[in-house]
């Protein structure tokens, strides 16, 4: 069963076509990496596969099943996260409380347990932090938990944002522009990262680094003026003409 | 450090109580030293603290201005008011302040629910006509609400069981003044247990998350409609409880004391204070019924005229606002909170820090990047170096 297949995907905005009957599909497992040139409309498709977005035709189908009205709230509930191009740390909140809001989905306490400090939502808070603290632990910044975003340089912010993303347990990641702003090593090891994590999830990536999405991806989609031009395995969209066209002039990293 | 944040986290309820405990052994020791002058004074102290409590959670940790409070607490004040119109009602003032809180939590759903969807300087205009609405709302009214004039509060004879454990506490006789400081004081305390406890669970937390980032928060679940009302119900009632605690103290509900200048006096209470800290907004409440009186002494201790001595409490009071702003900008408590986490940090040394675990990805050596934040705070430094000789 597919984990997220998108189809016939439309979105207009006033008078401008955004994108234009797009579909992809991610397999279990799968690496999927959305690419295309600035403008090409990957955000846009982004954003429809995780609820910002409406599409104006199209169905978005999560494990067989259409999704009528998805919202960004949904989701957890729908066993997927989402990370930001912009990480959106929450800044005055500590590294632990960020992967906290995170972990929320698993919480059943609600506001009376908060209000009298009952214990069932002391216990809550207790398995949030383990749950936390270990996602944080998977990514090697656990010793980080009490400090505060903005006073942490930017690849551990960068981790401390996958890890808020990773403690819903999701088992479908989408991943936005996940190597912007870091070094070659770095991005090497990002790439083992994404690969490591097909043991649990799927991973749907929009990336502009060229190496990176070759090197991870099981499958590419090539946008272009908000059309899917080519479609394949990282190798065939390598040598697609209509894939070397629209990038020629362009600057491939 | 683990274990160090579990054993600092986990006890909520027991850090909340305790330091309520703490806080009543001080309310009994300074009531019952001080007179009834004081006592009054103290009355109203609590009920600026009430609202100011309930305000900084909206503000501080939720990202809400409110412009309506003083409204709110009329609500609060003129249902206290209807509750008690003479000698002769036999309601206990628990279930008064109950009333209160109940009444105003469903006037401040509403108004919440319009919050939910406004931000800014829209939610400071809508609570701006709250504010201006709502002493209107008495005049026209007169009847039941007593126009100009207001309602009068009549307070129920103390019981004498109250009476005759105060005694035996303290060996004194109970003044009425001192007994509803009491009362002031108790619902306080009670409010601020409560809503420590929001702060500090998962409700607050929500709270948070939607404060600083509104599409982070709602990709990790959080409905921010929802979010934003429970905020704002909450924060009116903390606002009805004063407004309840302010009739009792007063003894009267009248439009003039709920003018647009009390709203605003407990939003500088907060950011005195420090937004999102109820010590804070407790000492912004200090201030605010001290700071006036006591300049006034030393006015006319200096030789001023009574005029001149009156008028130096609000520049003094500016001047204080103006100092905090310039050199505190995160209030009291937010500036003495962040001198004692830089301190905490320098003694932090490179030498003692922990290196970070290493898991899935080990770790990088984060000294050399180009994008590593320059606008680091104190707190930064001897992380990033022990992250470096970890690599």
């Amino acid at each position: 069963m597919t984990e997220l297949e998108l189809s016939g995907i439309t979105v207009t905005f006033g008078g401008l076509t955004a994108l234009q009957d797009v579909g992809l599909t991610v397999g279990p497992r799968q690496v999927h990496g959305v690419i295309g040139p600035n403008g090409a409309g990957k955000t846009t498709l982004f954003n429809v596969a995780c609820g910002f977005v409406q599409p104006d035709r199209g169905d978005v189908v999560r494990r067989g099943e259409r999704i009528e009205r998805l919202r960004p709230t949904d989701l957890p509930r729908l066993g997927m996260a989402r990370t930001l191009q912009g990480l959106g740390l929450f800044d005055r909140m500590t590294v632990l409380d960020n992967v906290m809001v995170g972990a929320d989905r698993h919480a059943r306490s609600g506001f009376l347990g908060s209000l009298l400090a009952l214990p069932r939502a002391g216990a809550d808070e207790r398995a949030l932090r383990d749950r936390a603290l270990h996602a944080l632990d998977d990514l090697g910044v656990a010793s980080y938990a009490d400090r505060y975003p903005p006073s942490l340089p930017y690849p551990i912010r960068k981790r401390v944002a996958l890890a808020r993303a990773l403690v819903s347990e999701p088992d479908l990641l989408l991943l936005d522009e996940p190597a912007s702003g870091l070094s070659s090593a770095e991005m090497e090891e990002l790439g083992d990262l994404v690969r490591a994590l097909t043991e649990q999830m799927s991973v749907l990536l929009v990336e502009h680094h060229m190496d990176l999405v070759m090197r991870v991806c099981d499958e590419i989609t090539v946008l272009d003026f908000g059309r899917a031009i080519a479609h394949g395995t990282p190798d065939e969209v390598r040598n697609d003409p209509a894939v070397l066209a629209a990038y020629l002039g362009e600057d491939v990293h | 450090m683990r274990a160090r944040i579990s054993s600092l986290r986990d006890h909520v309820l027991a850090r909340h109580l305790a330091a309520a405990l703490l806080g009543l052994v001080v309310v009994v020791m300074v009531l019952e030293s001080v007179s009834d002058y004081r006592n009054t004074q103290l009355a109203s102290m609590a009920y600026l603290g009430i609202a100011a409590g309930g305000l900084t959670v909206l503000t501080g940790l939720n990202g809400q201005l409110s412009l309506g409070h003083g409204a709110l607490m009329a609500i609060g004040a003129y249902t206290s008011a209807l509750l008690l119109p003479d000698n002769e009602s036999s309601l206990p003032l628990s279930v008064v302040v109950l009333v209160a809180v109940v009444v105003t939590l469903a006037v401040g759903a509403a108004v919440g629910l319009a919050a939910a969807r406004l931000h800014g300087p829209y939610l400071a205009g809508a609570t701006l006509a709250l504010a201006v609405a709502v002493p209107g709302i008495a005049l026209y009214f007169k009847e039941t609400l007593g126009g100009e004039q207001g309602l009068r509060v009549v307070m129920p004879d103390i019981p004498v069981w109250v009476l005759d454990a105060v005694f035996f506490v303290t060996g004194q006789d109970l003044t009425r003044s001192r007994f509803t400081a009491y009362v002031a004081w108790l619902t306080l305390i009670v409010v601020f247990v409560l809503l420590a406890n929001l702060g500090a669970g998962r409700t607050g937390r929500r709270w948070r998350a939607v404060r600083d980032d509104e599409v982070a928060a709602e990709l990790a679940g959080i409905d921010l409609g929802r979010a934003r009302v429970s905020a704002f119900m909450v924060s009116a009632a903390a606002a009805g409880a004063a407004g309840a605690i302010l009739a009792f103290t007063v003894k009267l509900a009248a439009p003039s004391a709920f003018t647009l200048t009390l709203s605003l006096t407990l939003l500088a209470a907060i950011v005195l204070g420090g937004l999102g800290s109820l010590a804070g907004a407790l000492i912004g409440a200090a201030l605010l019924t001290f700071l006036p009186s006591v300049v006034t002494d030393i006015g006319t201790d200096a030789g001023l005229s009574d005029i001149q001595a009156a008028e130096l409490a609000p520049l003094v009071y500016g001047l204080v606002m103006v100092a905090v702003i310039l050199l505190a900008p995160a209030g009291i408590v937010g500036s003495l909170r962040g001198a004692l986490l830089r301190a905490r940090a320098r003694r932090r040394t490179p030498a003692s820090a922990e290196p970070p675990a290493t898991g899935t990805t080990s770790g990088t050596g984060t000294t050399t990047d180009p994008h590593a934040d320059t606008t680091e705070t104190a707190g930064t430094t001897p992380a990033t170096t022990s992250k470096g000789t970890a690599s």
